[in-house]
């Protein structure tokens, strides 16, 4: 893997900016991205008002969860399907391995699944002689280059058409041109023969309507639905938080992911799977098993401050308008959930501010998440309550906490904070230049290795408006 | 001026004070001349945002108390930075939630509290100040004022009543310029790659000037144009203004 996931996040971060490749798919498509989302949303007019509605919806169900769980779960197995809940990454994979196990199963055919980026379903089906095929065109292409997402909608947003026929190329055991037709037919080809022998399909969901016991999936390449309908058993990872009330509800956020995610009004597929195959009914599986899963989602439930972010509808929006993830991809974040959303939940989930405390730092706090978010979470402002949160569990450098000491002390008072600037006016001078400083040691050498800093004025502000008063008064 | 004067504190923001004194000047400069009785406060310092985006709320709390003090007695309080009177505005409420000796003071500096352009065109309706200025202009929306302080129309309306100036497109303009605070030298590599793209956004609007109603942005983009050797200026939105009207 060429990832560096081990890494810490600063090194992280460097490995990515060398990136040039990366850098300019993920500008190129996040802009795109961002454009059409912001195209749609006029069109359709009132937007707040339906990203209100939204988080209406999102924040009702999440305060009611327990009620909403129960009567989902009620409704699948009332259209005969299985309920599991899977606690921990390991539960997931043990409930996937007894129905794998049941059927004898060789194949798992999968539709894009974010919990099963999360458990790293994969790997634990290869370490069982399992093999697990990704039909989503993007992940196909990770799978293939053996990385992981680095965007939750756009998967392999980070590759441009020549790496992509590489991987094609080396799996195909010849030349595979980088035009899309060549691309799609050869990704066409292969997949569709996958689908038609896999002996079980495995998709994640979307939204799960708790009134009819239904798993919604969105989707543009038809792959879900080919997955949830030719095997003969179906497996659906959802995250415990997927739920819409009802049908209604669904319209809403149905509204709102598609346009927030690529723009579109909605997606070429909806499929809308209320339980297994019904007798008479000439197609679909004949069991559907759906696993409810936690995987930390419980951590944020009834923590006022962080609840807001299992609001999320999995869109992406946030990560293309992020200037931070526009710079330095998802990669970078070393979490399945990168961007903003993944800098909030990634500390949550996993219940750890020690070693994920760094993720809420990488932004500028510049709030264009928050305006992008159908849902109205605030997270520029949950990363600053991280943040708060990661220095109270004593995980900030205690120079750090010196240094904000220092600022209070000088800036808390008019006397200090005037004596302080008269000092830097004078210990400015080694690094002056004309009117800006250069060099200086860290932290200061952060921005002056790339920008100019400005000087210390002689005389500040305060002590010009006792002339200007002198002068009016003389006048 | 007829009538009585309306009464205002400047709340100048650390970074003025001591980077930009002539910021101040032009703010001072502008408002008397419309009519304002402008006062200044010594006590005050900082708002205290470096300390509050870091997570060190406490030391936030204490020099957000001193502001609130400082400006008990006055009508209005006018600040040339959509980012301080952000903090003030809404973060302030937040830090002080449930706090029942400081809560109802810090509402009361939430309503009197408003940013340098909003106070011109919202509250003392003034939308050409008589400038002339034969530039060309491109206007950067910082991120704060524009997404939370919600100011859009009211620099582009100063700006479009300044006669001769040339007020140009800035390509991808929403997008932040890579200050955020100790997010500049805490990400200082990340930060530079977004100000340098924000750079070449302004070069290739062809303009002389970027303006903006915060020091912070302009001071990094100023900062990062001046390193690079290029002419362009960074120049707030008051002194670019002040700059353009007769002494």
């Amino acid at each position: 893997m060429t990832t560096l996931m081990n890494e810490n996040f600063k090194k992280r971060i460097k490995f990515a900016l060398h990136n040039k490749s990366m850098r300019e798919a993920i500008k190129k498509a996040t802009t795109i991205l961002k454009n059409n989302r912001l195209k749609a949303a006029e069109e359709m007019g009132d937007w707040d008002e339906w990203r209100q509605r939204g988080k209406d919806i999102r924040s009702h169900v999440i305060a009611n969860l327990d009620y909403y769980l129960k009567q989902f779960a009620d409704n699948v197995r009332a259209k005969g399907g299985k309920v599991y809940y899977a606690g921990q990454a390991e539960d997931v994979i043990q409930v996937v391995m007894e129905i794998v196990n049941q059927h004898q199963a060789k194949t798992v055919a999968k539709s894009k699944s974010m919990i099963s980026e999360e458990v790293h379903l994969n790997k634990a089906l290869y370490d069982r002689g399992i093999e697990a095929i990704e039909t989503d065109l993007a992940e196909y292409i990770i799978q293939l280059a053996e990385e992981p997402p680095s965007h939750i909608i756009v998967p392999a947003i980070h590759k441009n058409r020549n790496e992509i026929a590489d991987l094609f190329s080396k799996e195909a055991g010849k030349e595979i041109s980088s035009d899309t037709p060549s691309l799609n037919a050869f990704a066409r080809k292969t997949l569709r023969e996958k689908f038609l022998t896999a002996d079980i399909g495995l998709t994640g969901c979307n939204f799960a309507i708790a009134e009819t016991g239904s798993i919604v999936l969105v989707s543009n390449e038809g792959n879900g639905r080919m997955v949830s309908t030719l095997p003969k058993v179906h497996i659906v990872l959802m995250g415990m938080e997927r739920i819409v009330p009802n049908f209604s509800d669904l319209e809403a956020v149905l509204n709102l992911l598609p346009r927030s995610a690529t723009g579109q009004k909605y997606t070429s597929y909806t499929s809308i799977i209320s339980g297994p195959s019904h007798p008479g009914e000439l197609d679909g599986p004949e069991e559907m098993h759906v696993i409810i899963v936690d995987n930390g989602r419980t951590n944020l439930l009834g923590e006022k401050d962080f609840q807001e972010a299992l609001r999320c509808i999995r869109c992406g929006a946030c990560f293309n308008v992020c200037p931070v993830y526009r710079q330095i991809g998802g990669h970078a974040y070393g979490s399945v959930y990168g961007g903003p959303i993944g800098a909030v939940i990634t500390p949550l989930l996993n219940n750890d501010l020690k070693n994920w405390g760094e993720l809420p730092y990488a932004s500028s706090l510049c709030a264009a998440c928050s305006e992008a978010c159908p849902v109205m979470i605030p997270l520029h402002e949950l990363l600053v309550k991280l943040r708060y949160r990661r220095f109270k569990a004593g995980y900030t450098s205690s120079m750090e906490h010196m240094a904000f000491k220092v600022f209070r002390h000088y800036f808390g008072n008019p006397r200090r904070y005037r004596f302080a600037m008269k000092s830097g006016y004078y210990l400015q001078r080694p690094l002056m230049r004309g009117n800006h400083l250069e060099g200086g040691p860290t932290p200061l050498s952060g921005w002056t290795n790339s920008r100019y800093f400005p000087a210390v004025a002689q005389k500040p502000f305060r002590q010009r408006w006792d002339e200007i008063q002198k002068g009016s008064e003389e006048r | 001026m007829g009538g009585s004067l309306l009464r205002a504190s400047l709340f100048i923001t650390c970074i003025a004070d001591n980077f930009f004194p002539k910021v101040g000047d032009s703010v001072v400069k502008i408002l008397r001349k419309n009519g304002v009785d402008l006062d200044f406060p010594k006590d005050q310092t900082c708002c205290g945002q470096p300390a509050f985006n870091a997570g060190y709320w406490d030391e936030a709390k204490d020099l957000a108390k001193g502001l609130i003090r400082t400006f008990e007695k006055s009508e209005y309080v006018v600040s040339p930075s959509g980012s301080c009177v952000a903090m003030i505005k809404h973060d302030y409420p937040q830090l002080f939630a449930g706090d029942q000796l400081w809560e109802s003071r810090v509402k009361e500096l939430v309503s009197k509290t408003y940013e340098f352009s909003q106070f011109l065109v919202n509250v003392l309706k003034i939308e050409d100040l008589g400038a002339r200025q034969q530039v060309k202009v491109v206007y950067h929306p910082s991120c704060h004022a524009t997404r939370i302080m919600e100011i859009h129309e009211e620099p582009i309306k100063l700006l479009h009543n300044v006669k001769e100036l040339e007020l140009l497109e800035l390509p991808n303009a929403d997008q932040c310029c890579g200050f955020g605070g100790t997010f500049s030298v805490k990400m200082a590599a990340v930060s530079e790659e977004i100000v340098e793209e924000k750079v070449r956004n302004i070069l290739e609007s062809g303009a002389d000037i970027v303006t903006g109603t915060d020091l912070g942005c302009l001071m990094n983009i100023g900062g990062r144009l001046e390193h690079q050797g290029h002419s362009v200026q960074a120049i707030h939105i008051a002194q670019l203004l002040a700059e353009g009207m007769e002494a």
